[in-house]
């Protein structure tokens, strides 16, 4: 292919339908944004607006039913509207590579990690085998994963999620592309993991000199990660621009709100409330005439914002910063957010549930196919979990995958039972109850609010019969009718039409379900909620209305709220106290603020650096863990965070490694399970600075 | 657990199994009415009771049902009596042997398969001779449907919705929804009979028991592949269609790798675990097919003989067959379950 | 009087089959025109290969009780034998060798007659209602048992899964046609032995509906006390009639060659459904909405019931489509042996193996019911295959 010095791709107003038996539905519409060599593009946006969309319609890879139904896109000056199959082969994997959100499905189960790397030479240069295999070598050496020469004969289920993911951006670098298109690539990994990876992809597309078009729903990432930003909505481009510019001097009204609506550090759940943004995210086949995002815009003025098409307009002085909205100059962008009600904090009550010692450890069977028989393995899953919660207190369990903080919350719904120690509601011990041996009181104390909105409800029970059934189980209401008027009242309380009563959960939004999942819990007057991830598979614009709710029917009904997550941005903003696990043990436990400033545990550190923060003023250091989090089958010995501390080396006598640390009070109320010497702990720097506004 | 290890319980299982069905088969076919019935068709239809009685206990038919199953399993020894004339009978008495040199036990432990009463022969090599046939039959319904079969299948999944994929679906699907008696029935009058005239091939299969040509034997194989292709051809599209909208599918084709390759080299192998399995699980199927068949075309193999048998309450035939065809079954289950961990890569044995 | 001509019988055919197309284009306008309201069922209407599956199900389905239950449609009486019309081609005129045609009698055979001399066509349409009037049934109890045991054996697992899985294999690895040949005989009958199989198979649909209500309406004892009332009562009165022939009232029973029969085919396809039904239950087992109604301490019976059952339901549907059809092809092949049914019965399998032993002189007497049967279970499967379809597309 000829040299070319212009941009390396140009879109121009794409738009992109998808056509149906019934209809034709825009996916995206007059999308426009120029990728310069060697820069970043981000693309953000929540699911559904297509950003997606967009890079299928580069790779040329919509399926039967998608098309380009105008504008252009242009690869180096070629148009890829009018190449061949054939031609268009020619580019795909050599020029322009992708890289996918799912690590394990996106590799072929059954083809060695080696020989689906070396195709892409082979393909595409025609190279011998010896060759592709050798360049498969240096490039598995490149995404710094161990033991290259075993990871090529491996099969991808041999893999951990991190390293797969480091073998699909290897099979993307193995022809050295000009473009990289990358779709949510680290959405599937632990935090820790992520941070490694985004690490590695920056570092990479430095030294390949790729330009990249990088994907995704978190402003975070998107900050630490590009050059320029180009925010989505709704199926079409609503603000481009530079990274600085569109985070500091945003134009659009979205952006804005989107900004307001995700937990950045100082905002507080009752000094600085969020806002989420209100309304729901508009069907593709019903999208308002004229700004899409009139509807929910505050600045929406009636007969302009709905008259007609919006076209992008330039903003003055900025660098290549376009808007689509006709009022941005009459807009006080300056203008601090509107005071959102604030709240009095709530004082935590007494102790209503305290767990002491707890240890719950599983057999499994360590074939999981020819099982039984075999020899079995104890996978200790809680080793001697102690705290308290008391009534409205919000105390908020940390950590990754395999923390074991699935399983706390198993033993304490009783789903299962302790192997040892105390779980005591009211002082009364309830760790060997299972639940179909609890009375009805205790279990209605105890609910929980669970992660997957499109899991929560069942699919085949209208809205309104699943909140009255949790309602009959507690025993609520004598009669049908009373039951009925309860349940309306618990659609009131988490803010849902009546209506939806009659509502089949399909037609519900992601945001609404959660609700639905929510009135549920609190159907018998939970005391105690646990709320496993509850807000982390919802649109950012969503979790904050979520979140705020979860808040309030705790003020109102002084709930113990047990907030199970891996995100800290939103752990710091709404709870008293938190607990961060590693592989079933509690490194660190104390105030929000005792666990957010230093002295940390090593973990809580990196976890720390690890959470992108969508904030410009924010410095971190930079501390990134080798490796994957070890199996819970499979921990190491001593300390379980030894095989990635950065510390280890501080503690003298490889203790670390021998010995499980014991837990040490670094002040009331704040304690951290590890060897590191009082000195050192003093010696720790804030991760997370905020440079003064 | 090791691969050996995980054969040797599969053996267990199926020996266990193996021992259950035979008891179930013995038990039901030594039923008082049954035993009765085969007294009748031994000696004649007017015995009285008393007649029938007095037959039944000469033979041995009227011991405990677990004597008379650890007997013919050569667990327990066989019986022998002392009729009234002196001689002495017994169940591992050959007709001209000395009554001294019969061995005390004789059941198939000790690879006896007893006597049948059909056919007036050893049942060890009437089971020989018609498992051999048998096997042809079988050897050539596999070579003829399974790779059809999985050539349709791929053909139609690797695009679906296409015309290639309606018009071979709707073939498959006709042929799942024809049993061998529909089928055979059919070629019969269109390609045997006087009655159309085409008359290209034999409507018996008689002579092919000695000679199988394409023009006596293609029939018999054709109906019974017939039956099951449709049904893997199906399995195996629905698998391919699956495997084509896989994510690693996309993976390769942005790769740029060219469809061929696709189809060939990143499908095929993911597409076919599925369906090899099911074509492992077809054989009890098959077995029926067979029965159907070698009925319908007057073959006389395996399926014949269990009609035969079947039919006139053969004890020690009918369990022969019955055991046979379990292990058939068993084995083939088995080799699935082996075949299944070797083709998916993310099932490993350690 | 002359031998119709193939357009004639044609004709004729079309003509006889009068009802049948009024109710088929009854059942068609009315199902398209309130298809937005039908769930499932209108959306099969969508699907053109659900239509034809449905539209060939139903004109067997409106044929076997037309012809079986009300006696139109057939031309003439299915055991009549008329030496004169033995192996007579398509289109022969009607006689008699002795005695009198009865003046009111149809005056042809249309799809001519057998080697007794019994009208074809009348044969193959009353072979409907042989099929129709056992084979949706003996699917749903084979449904009913194997749900009752496939829930529990998926969502406990354990020891219960592996001696309910041992026994479903044990079964399945028996081939269906020795197992036929064991079951249906008149021996058997004899030792009454079907008798409690029978007994044991139909316990499991009062169970199933007894758990149902209880598991649902336990927190409200007065509507569940009038459910499961009702069901015990019903279910008794059924049950004793129909396993054990001792209806007190005298109004249920069954014949027990057709028992016999019945019971064998419930009992070859139950532990295929168990098995499916144990593998979706595994598979929604993990689910969130599961786990919800663990912690709100459901009992399992209302888990397995209400929870899991009804998000099987399409899987289960597409499966007991197929599973007439093949219920079909069993009853055809037990009728293929000369099992179970009497010998003059004009069931399709028999009418094929009757005709079979002809087919190389004349076609007519076995290619009626070969193509009926071929017809209804191609039926089955695309409607199968529609519904399908259209369920994934939800």
């Amino acid at each position: 292919m000829a040299e070319h010095d212009g941009p390396i791709l140009e879109i121009e107003n794409l738009s992109i339908s998808f056509f149906t038996r019934l209809r034709e539905i825009p996916a995206v519409m007059d999308f426009s944004v120029t990728v310069q060599p060697g820069e970043a593009v981000g693309l953000v946006g929540e699911s559904g607006c297509g950003k997606s969309t967009v890079a299928l319609g580069v790779m040329r890879d919509l399926g039967v039913n998608g098309r380009i139904v105008g504008g252009t896109v242009r690869f180096k000056g070629r148009d890829l509207g009018t190449l061949s199959a054939r031609e268009l082969r020619a580019i795909r994997g050599r020029e322009i590579a992708m890289i996918y959100q799912e690590p394990m499905a996106s590799l072929n189960p059954a083809m060695r990690v080696g020989r689906q790397l070396m195709e892409v030479p082979m393909i595409h240069e025609g190279v011998s085998a010896a060759e592709a295999r050798a360049r498969a070598l240096d490039v598995v050496r490149d995404v710094k994963l161990p033991d290259p020469e075993r990871i090529l004969e491996s099969y991808p289920h041999q893999l951990s999620g991190g390293q797969q993911q480091r073998i699909v951006i290897a099979m993307a670098l193995m022809s050295k592309p000009a473009l990289l298109i990358l779709d949510e690539p680290t959405t599937a990994l632990d935090v820790t993991v992520e941070a490694a990876v985004v690490d590695l992809v920056k570092d990479l597309g430095r030294k390949y000199g790729t330009s990249m078009l990088f994907i995704s729903h978190n402003l975070g990432l998107v900050l630490e990660t590009c050059d320029r930003i180009c925010v989505m909505y709704s199926g079409e481009a609503v603000e481009t621009g530079s990274v600085r510019d569109v985070f500091d001097r945003m134009r659009h009204p979205y952006t804005q709100a989107l900004f307001r609506s995700i937990p950045l550090p100082g905002a507080d759940k009752n000094a600085r409330p969020l806002r989420a943004i209100p309304g729901n995210f508009p069907l593709p086949h019903e999208r308002p005439p004229g700004c899409n995002f009139g509807p929910r815009c505050d600045y929406f003025k009636a007969g302009l914002c709905d008259a007609g098409e919006i076209p992008m307009a330039v903003i003055a002085d900025d660098d290549r910063h376009f808007t689509r909205c006709l009022r941005h100059q009459d807009i006080d962008w300056a203008a601090p957010m509107e005071k959102a009600d604030m709240t009095e904090a709530t004082e935590p009550g007494k102790v209503v549930l305290r767990m002491d010692k707890l240890r719950k450890y599983y057999e499994v069977a360590a074939n999981a196919l020819f099982g039984g028989g075999g020899p079995t393995r104890v996978v200790k899953a809680n080793e001697t979990l102690s705290f308290e919660a008391r009534e409205s207190e919000t105390l908020a369990i940390v950590g990754e995958s395999g923390c074991g903080k699935s399983t706390f919350a198993k033993v304490l719904m009783g789903l299962e039972t302790a192997t040892d120690g105390e779980i005591l509601l009211d002082n009364r011990n309830i760790e060997q109850i299972p639940i179909e041996k609890r009375d009805t009181q205790t279990v209605a104390d105890i609910q929980m609010v669970f992660q997957n909105p499109f899991d929560t409800l069942n699919p085949s029970m209208s809205v309104g019969r699943q909140i009255i059934r949790a309602l009959e189980v507690f025993g609520h209401g004598a009669t049908d009718a009373e039951r009925r008027e309860e349940m309306l009242r618990l659609l009131d309380l988490v803010k849902l039409p009546r209506e939806f009563a009659e509502r089949m959960p399909r037609q519900l939004s992601g945001g609404q379900k959660q609700r639905v999942g929510i009135a549920r819990a609190f159907a018998g007057g939970a005391r105690i909620v646990v709320a496993d991830e509850p807000v982390s598979a919802l649109d950012v614009s969503v979790q904050a209305a979520v979140t705020d709710l979860l808040m309030e029917i705790q003020r109102k009904q002084k709930t113990t709220l047990l907030f199970i997550s891996h995100d800290l941005s939103i752990v710091r903003y709404l709870s008293d106290r938190v607990m961060v696990m590693y592989l079933g043990h509690v490194v660190e436990m104390g105030s929000t603020d005792q666990v957010f400033a230093p002295p940390y545990h090593p973990y809580t550190e990196a976890l720390l650096s690890a959470v992108p923060i969508a904030d410009t003023r924010v410095q971190k250091t930079r501390i990134v863990l080798e490796g994957d989090v070890p199996s819970a089958m499979n921990p190491p010995p001593g300390c379980p965070f030894q095989t990635r501390c950065r510390w280890k080396a501080e503690v003298p006598g490889g203790l670390c490694e021998r010995e499980v640390p014991p837990v040490r009070d670094l002040a009331p109320g704040h304690q951290v399970k590890c060897h590191l010497s009082q000195e050192m702990f003093d010696r720790m720097e804030p991760v997370i600075r905020v440079a003064a506004e | 657990m090791t691969l050996a290890k995980f054969i040797l319980r599969r053996v267990g299982v199926m020996l266990l199994t193996a021992l259950c069905l035979t008891f179930i088969v013995f038990f039901l076919t030594n039923l008082y009415p049954n035993l009765e019935k085969l007294a009748k068709t031994q000696g004649n239809f007017r015995m009285t009771d008393e007649e029938v009685a007095s037959y039944l206990g000469r033979n041995g038919y009227l011991q405990p049902l677990p004597v008379k199953y650890g007997q013919w399993m050569g667990v327990l020894p066989g019986w022998t009596q002392e009729a009234e004339d002196g001689t002495i009978r017994g169940r591992c008495f050959a007709p001209d042997q000395p009554p001294g040199d019969a061995p005390r036990f004789c059941g198939i432990l000790q690879g006896h398969w007893g006597h049948s009463t059909v056919f007036r022969e050893d049942v060890g090599a009437i089971i020989a001779e018609k498992l051999a046939l048998t096997g042809r039959l079988m050897l050539w319904v596999m070579l003829l449907m399974v790779p059809s079969a999985l050539i349709l299948g791929v053909m139609a999944g690797m695009r679906e919705g296409s015309r290639t994929d309606r018009t071979l679906s709707t073939f498959a699907i006709t042929t799942t929804a024809t049993p061998e008696y529909v089928s055979g029935v059919l070629f019969i009058a269109v390609f045997a009979s006087t009655a159309v005239g085409l008359k290209w091939f034999k409507g018996t299969a008689t002579s092919a028991m000695e000679n199988p040509t394409f023009e006596n034997f293609f029939l018999p194989v054709l109906t019974i592949a017939l039956y099951g292709m449709g049904y893997i051809a199906r399995m195996t599209r629905a698998s391919m269609a699956e495997v084509m909208t896989a994510q690693y599918i996309r993976t390769a084709r942005l790769k740029g790798v060219s469809f061929p390759n696709i189809v060939v080299k990143h499908a095929l192998r993911n597409a076919l675990i599925a369906p090899f399995t099911v074509i492992m699980l077809q054989f009890p199927w098959l077995l029926n097919g067979v029965v159907i068949v070698e009925t319908l075309f007057n073959y006389k193999g395996f399926g014949w003989t269990l009609v035969q048998a079947a039919g006139n309450n053969d004890i020690e035939l009918l369990l022969a067959v019955s055991v046979v065809s379990v292990v058939v079954v068993l084995a083939t289950q088995l080799i699935s379950d082996i075949g299944y961990v070797y083709l998916n890569p993310r099932i490993s044995m350690t | 009087m002359e031998p119709l001509s193939w357009g004639a019988i044609i004709l004729r055919i079309l003509a006889q089959f009068a009802p049948v197309w009024t109710a088929l284009v009854v059942t068609f306008a009315l199902s398209t025109a309130f298809r937005r309201r039908l769930g499932l069922y209108g959306k099969l209407f969508d699907s053109p290969i659900g239509m034809v599956g449905f539209g060939l199900v139903m004109f067997w389905v409106f044929t076997g009780i037309f012809a079986g239950a009300f006696d139109i449609i057939a031309t003439h009486d299915v055991l009549d034998q008329s030496a004169s019309m033995k192996n007579k081609v398509p289109g022969t005129p009607y006689t008699k060798l002795m005695g009198e045609v009865a003046p009111d009698a149809y005056p042809y055979y249309l799809l001519g007659g057998d080697n007794l001399g019994r009208d074809v066509f009348s044969r193959m349409v009353v072979g409907a209602w042989e099929v129709i009037k056992i084979a949706p049934f003996a699917s749903l109890f084979a449904f009913m048992v194997g749900i009752t045991l496939g829930l529990p054996a998926g969502y406990y697992g354990g020891r219960l899964d592996t001696f309910l899985s041992f026994l479903a294999n044990l079964i399945l690895a028996f081939p269906v046609i020795l197992l036929f040949y064991l079951l249906v005989t008149p021996e058997i009958i004899q030792t009454g032995i079907p008798v409690y199989m029978a007994a044991t198979l139909f316990v499991f649909p009062i169970v199933f509906l007894v758990l149902l209500w209880n598991s649902r309406f336990h927190t409200q004892p007065a509507t569940r006390n009038l459910y499961v009332g009702i069901t015990l009562v019903v279910g008794t009165w059924l049950y004793l009639g129909i396993a054990w022939d001792a209806d007190p009232l005298g109004l249920v029973s069954f014949p027990p060659n057709l028992l016999v029969v019945f019971v064998a085919v419930v009992f070859v396809n139950a532990p295929t459904v168990f098995r499916i039904v144990r593998g979706l239950t595994m598979d929604i087992k993990t689910r969130d909405y599961v786990a919800a109604a663990q912690t709100r301490g459901e009992g399992p019976w209302y888990i397995m019931l209400w929870e899991i059952l009804p998000n099987v339901r399409g899987p289960l549907l597409v499966d007991f489509c197929l599973r007439i059809g093949y219920t079909t092809i069993l009853l055809g092949t037990l009728g293929f042996f000369g099992l179970g049914l009497s010998p003059e019965s004009p069931d399709w399998g028999s009418t094929i193996n009757e005709g079979r032993k002809l087919l190389s002189m004349y076609l007519h007497p076995a290619l009626p019911p070969a193509l009926a049967l071929l017809s209804l279970v191609l039926g089955l499967n695309l409607l199968a295959d529609g519904l399908r379809e259209e369920s994934l597309r939800d």
